[in-house]
């Protein structure tokens, strides 16, 4: 290379990696923008519902500034409990280390630090069922089919947890993840072919799958994999399959979580820096041009969909193998079907989605605390996701109320030839 | 008297871009106005604006002297403007009678439509103008030519006497182009007046009256075509001067490198596309197949590139047999294709420029070690064809779709050609583009030729295909009719049989080979 050359690159670089972080920046603006609308709209409903608000309504003519006190009120107990909830108390936090260190007493700093490891907890799942979803949005495919996956993972891997016996943990955990994995890529592998093969939608073939492994799980829970009693669960998992916790019980942050990074982290890998992913990403983003460049666009639609479920079941043998340690029916709630809109939240990118993640588990496990400090219903938090969802789903309107101007998509860099 | 329409001061901007700024143009009645630019010049908003598809951000409308402020393409017809689309807007399974009537039904006791007043109506003004078509006949039995015919007469039917043609001759063979012109001027001869849209010199030349040029969305003069050469006309387009004849050496025809036997080829609906054709193309020349769209060329570039399979036949690519062979196999026998459809099958058009620079080879070193990508070396690629072959952008990391249409082009033709390639099949290489992209692409189509690559080319574009190719092979339903040497082959010949005459036949009425020098001016 001659020195020309290389001056002329070092002038480049830096500008067209600045070029990159500001459309990083602006790739998290709307959806930073989607959440803020969205618990201040959620705080409009709380206040509306609120009695406080309502007496000082029912007082307007008597004291009529009386209300602004009252709304700030509702909403500041709403909003207060839920972060406290799903974060913790920062003089808690405080207190709890100062005795620590004096005494060596760790039982008011785990009293302190429970919240917010609990939202950890809640948000292990949603980080492998959003990567599910994520990865086939970048092909293009929409796998509505993480819940049934998800219960297939949680499923295959109890199996694996329960039935063997006397396995060492460092074989016996990586066997049981693996056929959670397994169980799920299954359940996702067989409407990919059926699309590549048949061109069957993946998207009424994922839902009718999704029925199919509810019932069977149904089946599975009250007769083969059914624990001795009355209840239709499954037996528990041996010790050596389950994934490790950090603290003492109550406390059920485990190495799940971390689990769940490394895979968020793996995932960014293979779409982004291998000819695997690139081969996916443009089968995503346009199959004519993919099948023009030399790839396999069924192939791929195979191969996504398998992946895409089988990280939908590790989401299943997460939540089996570091919290529960065993199955039940209904056991999901609805993590699969969140873990579509946290998806698109994360623009279906690995980051993203742990982000949106961590955020679904602090709204998921502090909404129960809200309840019985603030008495507010827990499914505010479901309106408070919707409409950032809403607000993702449709970045115009988000646009429209903070005035944001021109997507990159319509600004035209370069036109004519002239000049 | 006033002008019958006048545009003033015109202006339009989308986000990002202002298509037209403060825009003049004047029609007087009875003449024909081209509209004269590249594509992006914003010459379609301005019939947009005047159509009443848009709203003009500032300036005025006059017709016939009165201000007007046109809401819709109701309102522009009621005025009396009428509009030819590019693309025709007619319903196959209609007749012509019932396709005209679209929209302005005539009725019987008010409720039965009165076809044959309609039917009527619509022989009175084809022997008025010397639009001759049958009314009873159904669109889609129609050839190109008469289908643009129902669409005059459709907007002749409502009145109007304004008439807007965009790029009207895009789909038609040089005869059905004369045909048109001699309408035209029919037209203008019993008081019409007419906008007509081009981007294409030798039609203004021949048929305005008065040429107005846009660039970049600004009016540029009004000329008429006895003031200025066609190079002029070019270099006010484009702003800088252009080459319009591209030089090329005599071709040195090395071994078959392309071999195509009685191939049959189906289209997405199962119909026969391509009908038994058989070809050959040399290294180191260009055979262009030349053709109107739709007589199964992009069917035989798919069958040749494994998009779509071959029902029957034999394709032979350096020997080697590839009927069943999968794109990927074709690109590895050391074939480019710049394809028809750019933005459908040439691009990701949301991956960045980089990425698409390396689209075919994104698997082989030294863009991937193993499965890794290496970022670093593609970004180099990247920088250095975007230098090489002139893409016009800011930097390698913005999308495809960012760029302008010439300057995707030219990413595609960087791709194919910096890859080592034995065979060029390029497609409509230039469709759409401006003159300058246009002379680019050619002059690199003819480098590539003279390094011993056989390149097959296929255009619609009957000056395109005389300029670049060695030999010219002519395909009408599927068919090769003729091939015949490009040094001297005569262009009324070539239209002769890309309308579907016989050669015998059409020998007779045009010689095969044009005596002296030919000119060869794009």
């Amino acid at each position: 290379m001659s020195a020309k050359e290389k001056t002329e690159k070092t002038e480049t670089r830096p500008k067209s990696e600045k070029n990159r972080s500001q459309a990083f920046w602006q790739s998290l603006l709307v959806p930073l923008l989607a959440v803020f609308t969205g618990l201040v709209i959620g705080g409009i409903v709380i206040a509306a519902t609120d009695k406080g608000v309502a007496a000082a309504f029912v007082n307007f003519s008597a004291n009529p500034l009386g209300i602004f006190p009252a709304i700030w009120k509702a909403v500041i107990t709403a909003y207060g409990a839920l972060f406290y909830g799903s974060l913790g108390s920062p003089r808690e936090l405080i207190e709890g280390f100062r005795v620590y260190q004096t005494s060596g007493d760790k039982a008011l700093l785990l009293k302190a630090i429970y919240p917010f490891t609990e939202s950890l907890v809640t948000a292990t799942p949603y980080i492998f069922a959003g990567l599910a979803v994520a990865v086939g949005f970048r092909c293009g495919l929409f796998n509505i089919g993480a819940e049934g996956q998800f219960f297939m993972g949680a499923l295959g891997s109890a199996f694996v947890g329960y039935s063997l016996i006397g396995l060492p943990w460092f074989i016996h955990l990586p066997l049981a993840i693996l056929g959670g994995a397994v169980a799920g890529a299954l359940w996702g592998a067989i409407p990919g072919y059926l699309k590549a093969k048949f061109g069957a939608h993946e998207v009424v073939n994922t839902i009718m799958m999704n029925w199919i492994a509810f019932r069977l799980s149904d089946w599975l829970l009250t007769g083969p994999m059914k624990a001795s009693g009355f209840r239709p669960v499954t037996p528990n998992i041996q010790p050596a399959a389950e994934l490790p916790r950090f603290f003492p019980d109550p406390l059920r942050f485990n190495w799940g979580f971390v689990l769940a990074l490394v895979v968020a982290w793996l995932v960014y890998w293979f779409l982004f820096k291998t000819t695997l992913g690139f081969e996916i990403r443009a089968v995503g983003a346009n199959p004519d041009g993919a099948k023009y460049a030399g790839m396999s666009v069924t192939r791929n639609f195979v191969l996504v969909m398998t992946l895409s479920g089988a990280l939908a079941g590790l989401a299943g043998a997460s939540q089996v193998l570091g919290v529960d340690h065993w199955v039940g029916q209904g056991f999901s709630a609805g993590y699969g079907f969140d873990s579509i809109a946290l998806a698109l939240l994360g623009k279906s990118h690995p980051v993203g989605v742990v982000l949106a993640a961590l955020l679904f588990g602090v709204l998921r496990s502090g909404a129960t605390r809200m309840q019985s400090l603030a008495g507010i219903p827990i499914d505010i938090i479901s309106i408070i996701q919707g409409l950032v969802i809403i607000f993702v789903a449709a970045p115009a309107i988000i646009r429209w109320i903070y005035r944001i101007r021109v997507s990159e998509q319509e600004t035209i860099l370069t036109r004519g030839w002239g000049k | 008297m006033p002008p019958v329409l006048q545009l003033k001061g015109i202006t339009k901007a989308f986000p990002g871009v202002v298509a037209n700024d403060h825009v003049d143009l004047e029609l007087q009645e009875g003449e024909i106005h081209c509209l004269l630019g590249e594509n992006g010049a914003g010459k379609t908003t301005l019939m947009n604006i005047l159509y009443g598809l848009y709203k003009p951000d500032a300036g005025e409308i006059y017709v016939r002297g009165q201000k007007a402020e046109i809401q819709d393409p109701n309102d522009a017809i009621q005025r009396g403007i009428g509009m030819v689309h590019q693309h025709f807007m007619l319903v196959p399974v209609m007749t012509v009678t019932e396709n005209v009537m679209l929209g302005v039904e005539e009725k019987r006791n008010g409720v039965f439509l009165d076809r044959a007043k309609v039917a009527a109506r619509i022989r009175e003004i084809s022997q008025d103008y010397g639009l001759e078509v049958d009314p009873d006949a159904y669109i889609k039995d129609l050839p190109v030519g008469i289908q643009q015919r129902v669409e005059i007469i459709k907007v002749l039917y409502r009145q109007a006497d304004i008439l807007i043609l965009d790029e009207p001759t895009a789909v038609l063979t040089p005869q059905e182009v004369e045909g048109l012109f001699k309408i035209l001027r029919s037209l203008v001869a019993r008081g019409k007046s007419l906008i007509f849209i081009t981007h294409k010199l030798k039609e203004v030349m021949a048929l305005a009256d008065r040429i107005t040029v846009l660039r970049l969305g600004r009016t540029v003069g009004t000329v008429t075509p006895g003031e200025v050469t066609p190079e002029r006309l070019a270099s006010m387009m484009v702003g800088r001067d252009v080459n319009l004849t591209v030089s090329k050496k005599p071709p040195q025809a090395g071994d078959v490198a392309l071999e195509v036997k009685d191939l049959y080829v189906e289209d997405e609906r199962h119909q026969l596309a391509v009908r038994g054709l058989s070809l050959e193309v040399r290294a180191g020349e260009v055979l262009g197949i030349a053709g109107v769209q739709g007589n199964g060329q992009t069917q035989l570039v798919y069958a040749l590139t494994g998009l779509m399979p071959a029902l029957s036949g034999e394709i032979r690519i350096l020997g080697q047999p590839v009927k069943h062979a999968t794109p990927r196999r074709i690109l590895e026998r050391g074939v480019g294709h710049v394809p028809e459809d750019r933005q459908r099958h040439g691009l990701i058009l949301s991956f960045p420029i980089h990425d698409n620079l390396m689209l075919c080879t994104y698997y082989q070193p030294p863009f991937a070690r193993g499965i890794n990508l290496q970022e670093r070396v593609i970004v180099e690629n990247a920088e250095r064809l975007v230098k090489q072959f002139d893409v016009r952008t800011p930097n390698v990391f913005v999308p495809a779709s960012s760029l302008s249409g010439g300057n995707q082009q030219k990413v595609i033709v960087a791709r194919e050609f910096s890859r080592p390639i034995k065979l060029l099949i390029a497609s409509q290489p230039t469709r759409g583009l401006d003159v300058g992209s246009i002379e680019y692409i050619h002059s690199r189509i003819i480098e590539k030729r003279d390094e011993g690559t056989a390149v097959l080319l296929v255009s619609s574009e009957l000056d395109e295909i005389l300029a670049l190719s060695d030999r010219i092979a002519v395909m009408y339903r599927g068919q090769i009719v003729d091939i015949v040497p490009a040094a001297q082959a005569s262009k009324e010949y070539l239209g002769l049989l890309m309308a579907g005459i016989p050669p015998a036949e059409a020998a007779k009425s045009a010689a095969p080979i044009a005596g002296g020098e030919v000119e060869r001016v794009f």
